[in-house]
């Protein structure tokens, strides 16, 4: 199928039939004219010009390099890779070079070159429209807003599909594109079926590239599914919510193809390219003056919670914050680690756009937090508990319960109740280091809070889902 | 016209073949349809210039043209800098009204139609030599001096001096005179290559003055001072950036620099909507006419992301030729050197330390060294003073970048993972971190003339305090709350309150967000107050509670408005908590 479409430009273009160099990945032949980033056929097979020397073209082939021989067609084709962008590309799916995988039509629109230029600073808007989640994990400590870019920093044996889905379904986007990158089989059809069975399947947009695919085929899914992303947030004004799922693979990839280039690895053998290669993925997401935006939300698969790792530590440095999950023990369910978890844009919102106690009440129960995991670190060598110590571990399992707990689904003002209401439980007002007219305001009132216990949500599972179910808050625009 | 032709391509290293001589460092255009590129030659091997291009060279083709600019990388210099937001090769972003950066495009970076009342300070006759000051228009708030090219060399007579009055930024303003009778037109623009040090000073001197930021632990524990240089490094979420913006926000002097080298652009968004809505004291106009933002965010081309920081630099040079206070603010360094990387790998050097190139000590020391407190040719004072961040990889110290700079820098702002965890922000760890500054007898004496006397052992007996009560804390968890001493607690406690009040402060409030030295020397002698009196506790218990209640008195105070009613109201509570278990019998004195 990939094939007969592309051959409908074979007849404009010149063959060469003489390839002098294959190797794994790469193979090497003399022609002229040819563009840097070209894209080629290999024996049908796509290809990428990566470097010229003189009449010398190297090609990287994407599917692998097996069974091309000296003789193999080549047709240069003219163009970097590219996408034809319009609205019927809703609710459809797309492999790594924005073929169809649905079985349906091809759709018709404008063609876009992918991995295009970056936006100007100046016509960028500050963030302001906070996506609501329910979890108080992100929406009381770790605010997101339209335009952010973060990633879940996740152990691989954690839900992070399933957390990012529900994410997805209960933000107010107009337009959720996916990026899979090397997603399990059943973690596609997971993702498909979550969202066909919407009440609106339009609003996804999927590029897909599975454990089957070619893996450096990958390296194409960030750039398609942002190229998508442009077109609904600037041409459309739309809000865009692109999920990359996993972008550990997608840097595994990379370092691939530098290690058949040759180059000198840096830090856990990744190309000393990384950071940048990774900004130019994360730096799409936007806020325009328009309305439009791009928000990112991905995830970063990470080897027993080391951060350190180049990876982790690249895109750290780029995203607007990190998720992490862990599993707290002590009510054995996944939370949102209120520790290392972090959003760069929350001030922004906190506090002004909710409630003004907000940062407050966020600062003081994670304090308190960390106090109780330095008396558990007491209890666990063998150390009497202080009073004070005791009260902690009580107020730290609750608010892991109640709060941090990533099936929490309510909304921030009962959230910021609920740690009041946790506050009085188990501390004296002087014990929360917090400024005295929030007190003076929300002290007496924790108790009559206390019956309105938090909602559980029943349904963890995002797969009975619709739009309107959960978007309870209204989309706030201007 | 020297010209040449592309002859081999990889990423955005490009083999051109001259056919004539090149410069080390020159720039080139490469053409590519109806636009060209910017790029600028790196080596040279027989006639081939290996040129690194300041775009993508996507669709680029063997055998496309070159031309070759006879310059180095240049920015232009005159007034209207200031509140101008430029990309690392200084193209005025305003200028560009598409919402995309296409590739091939390039701005003016002045507003060469903009006119200025000029006010001449030469008359005919006098005597000047380079960077001498021939007049002065207005920006902003400040007198922006206009100055002889600093390229001259030896003196020169002026012939004719403008008078005052209202000119273009291209008018002749001056006509300068050799020993030779050769004559040179003057403008209010000039250009400078950007890797060379801007001049224009007669001698550099020691620094000696503090430079305010209004930031707790530095100015008291681990001062700057102007014309000084320091580094922030820290693991990403420790809080750099907040930290810079502040110093940005609140550092008193007269120019701020930004450069955003490979950061998020969201970053620079925040100070293009924050600062022109905030005043700035010193001068009641806006933070943002003071400020001019360098911003290379991080999916720019890696090339110009080298630029930006030496475009930073030149700009400060130039503002500090005028007798000014400037800051240059940098975040990221460690973005620069891993563009230097990149290049360095492309073109298959040896790598030294993690891929990094050999010379990049060298590199990050030759730029540290371009800060400094200078005398003017006019015998005034100037200074720039530079601040970068660097993001060492894992958050490991000991890797190459931090090493380099740690060589350069005198003062090291050390951010710890540990406390950002626990939300104590800024995230500054007080006992690794040092200011070289404090060792300067002209900076401590200028300390002991405008906080206080006894101002430095303070600070000293500040720092023993922390380290003795992260000692007993040590102390506390090995051997158990209740096995050692009461005042093992005692001493823990008073670190903690040295940290919860002064250490850590809260920069989106308005009020913490500042401190003056005013407030400094209250608050050096209240800690000092409580930290040498001993208190009465029967049981460990007690310790922890009571401190607590300290420090939320004394949080209260921090929100409140110096010496203002609600300040003296929490300041008198704290004192009656004080002396609730304050010894008064034995001889311990206050």
């Amino acid at each position: 199928m990939k094939e007969n479409k592309q051959m409908e430009t074979l007849p404009f273009k010149k063959i060469y039939t003489r390839v002098i160099q294959i190797t794994k990945a790469t193979c090497t032949l003399e022609a002229t004219g040819v563009g840097c980033e070209e894209m080629a056929l290999v024996d049908g097979k796509s290809a990428q010009v990566i470097k010229i020397n003189g009449r010398q073209v190297t090609l990287q082939v994407f599917e692998g390099t097996e069974g091309i021989k000296t003789d193999a067609e080549v047709v240069f084709l003219g163009k970097a890779p590219s996408l034809k962008v319009s609205d019927e590309m809703g609710g459809r799916f797309f492999n790594a070079y924005g073929v169809p995988i649905d079985g349906k039509y091809t759709p018709h629109g404008k063609e876009v070159e992918i991995g295009g230029p970056s936006i100007n600073p100046v016509r960028r808007k500050q963030p302001f429209d906070l996506i609501e989640t329910g979890i108080a994990g992100i929406d009381l400590n770790n605010t997101l807003l339209a335009g952010q870019k973060i990633p879940f920093f996740a152990d691989t044996d954690q839900p992070y599909n399933a957390v990012i889905a529900l994410v997805a379904l209960r933000s107010n986007a107009d337009r959720i594109i996916l990026g899979g990158i090397g997603l399990s089989n059943d973690d596609y059809l997971y993702f498909k079926n979550l969202f066909v069975n919407t009440d609106m399947p339009e609003k996804i947009v999927g590029f897909i590239n599975t454990t089957e695919d070619p893996t450096v085929e990958r390296l194409l899914i960030p750039d398609m599914a942002l190229s998508a992303a442009e077109y609904f947030a600037i041409e459309k004004n739309e809000k865009a919510l692109v999920l990359l799922t996993d972008m550990t693979l997608y840097c595994d990839a990379l370092s691939i193809v530098a290690n058949r280039m040759d180059q000198i690895p840096s830090k856990d053998s990744m190309p000393g390219s990384l950071y940048s290669d990774l900004a130019k993925i994360y730096e799409k997401s936007v806020q325009l003056h328009s309305g439009g935006s791009i928000t990112i939300i991905s995830v970063t698969t990470i080897s027993e919670g080391d951060i350190t790792h180049a990876i982790p530590d690249n895109t750290g440095y780029i995203t607007e914050g990190q998720l992490f999950l862990r599993r707290d023990t002590e009510i054995g369910k996944v939370i949102i680690d209120p520790f290392r978890s972090l959003s760069r844009l929350k001030q922004l919102v906190i506090g002004k756009q909710t409630r003004e106690d907000h940062p407050q009440v966020m600062n003081a129960a994670i304090r308190l937090y960390a106090d109780a995991a330095n008396a558990k670190t007491k209890l666990e060598n063998g150390f009497d508990l202080s009073d004070y110590d005791k009260r902690t571990l009580k107020f730290a399992k609750e608010y892991a319960q109640q709060l941090l707990a990533i099936d929490i689904n309510v909304d921030i003002t009962k959230m910021l109740n609920t740690t009041w209401n946790l506050f009085r439980r188990n501390f004296k007002p002087e014990e929360l280091g917090i400024k005295s007219k929030y007190i003076e305001q929300y002290w007496e009132k924790a108790t009559e809070m206390e019956d309105e216990h938090s909602l559980m949500d029943e349904n963890m599972n995002p797969a009975n889902t619709s739009f309107k179910q959960r978007n309870k808050t209204e989309v706030k625009w201007q | 016209m020297r010209t040449g032709k592309v002859k081999a391509i990889v990423s955005n290293l490009v083999i051109v073949t001259a056919d004539g001589a090149v410069a080390q460092n020159e720039i080139c255009h490469i053409l590519l349809g109806e636009i060209f590129l910017k790029a600028e030659v790196i080596k040279t091997a027989g006639d081939d210039a290996y040129v690194q291009v300041f775009e993508s060279t996507r669709g680029l083709k063997v055998g496309d043209e070159v031309i070759f600019q006879g310059h180095l990388l240049e920015v232009s210099l005159g007034p209207g800098i200031l509140t101008k937001k430029y990309d690392g090769l200084q193209n005025d972003l305003d200028k560009i009204e598409s919402i995309f950066l296409s590739r091939g495009t390039y701005t003016d970076a002045l507003d060469m139609n903009s006119e200025w009342d000029f006010i001449p300070l030469v008359k005919n006759g006098d005597m000047v030599v380079a960077a001498s000051w021939l007049g002065e228009v207005k920006e902003k708030n400040i007198p922006h001096k206009i100055m002889a090219p600093f390229i001259l060399d030896g003196e020169f007579s002026v012939k004719k001096i403008a008078d005052a009055g209202r000119y273009k930024l291209t008018d002749t303003i001056a006509t300068l005179e050799d020993k030779q009778g050769n004559e040179t037109a003057i403008t209010m623009v000039q250009k400078w290559p950007v890797i060379k040090t801007l001049k224009g000073y007669k001698e550099k001197i020691r620094p000696y003055k503090l430079l305010e930021t209004g930031i707790r632990i530095i100015d008291m524990m681990n001062p700057m001072a102007e014309g000084g240089t320091g580094f922030i490094p820290g693991p990403f979420g420790s809080g750099k950036t907040v930290l810079q913006h502040a110093i940005a926000r609140q550092a008193k002097v007269d120019v701020v620099v930004v450069v955003a080298c490979g950061e998020r652009a969201n970053e620079i968004v925040e100070i293009f909507t924050e600062f022109p809505q905030l005043d700035d004291p010193q001068t009641g106009g806006k933070l943002i006419d003071r400020t001019v933002i360098i911003a290379n965010t991080s999916n720019m081309p890696v090339a110009s992301r080298q630029a930006s920081v030496y475009t930073g630099m030149t700009i400060a040079e130039y503002y500090r030729a005028m007798g000014l206070k400037v800051l240059v603010l940098a975040d990221s360094t460690s973005r620069w050197a891993q563009a230097l990387r990149e290049i360095s790998n492309r073109m298959e050097e040896l790598p030294g330390p993690d891929a990094y190139p050999m010379d990049l000590p060298a590199v990050v020391s030759g730029f540290y060294a371009r800060a400094g407190q200078v005398k003017l040719v006019n015998g005034k004072d100037g200074s720039i003073t530079f601040i970068g961040t660097v993001s060492p990889a894992g958050g490991n110290l000991k890797e190459p970048v931090t090493e380099a700079t740690k060589k350069a820098a005198h003062s090291f702002y050390a951010l710890s993972q540990r406390r950002a965890d626990s939300k104590r922000y800024p995230a500054i760890d007080a006992i690794e971190s040092y200011s070289k500054f404090l060792d300067y007898p002209e900076l401590v004496s200028y300390m002991h003339q405008t906080i206080a006397q006894n101002w430095k052992t303070e600070v000293v007996k500040m720092k023993d305090r922390l380290f003795k009560g992260h000692e007993a804390m040590e102390q506390i968890s090995i051997l158990g709350d209740d096995n050692v001493p009461v005042d093992y607690h005692e001493t823990f406690w008073k670190s903690e309150l040295i940290d919860f009040v002064i250490l850590q402060q809260d920069a989106f409030d308005s009020v913490d967000g500042f401190t003056s030295l005013e407030r400094l020397k209250y608050m050096q002698q209240k800690i000092s107050e409580i930290c040498e009196a001993s208190f009465h506790f029967s049981a460990y218990e007690e310790v922890g509670v009571y401190f607590r209640s300290i420090i939320n008195a004394w949080k209260q105070i921090n929100y409140s408005a110096f010496q203002s009613e609600e300040f003296k109201n929490f300041n008198r509570q704290l004192d009656e908590i004080v002396n609730e278990r304050k010894q008064t019998n034995g001889n311990v004195t206050v």
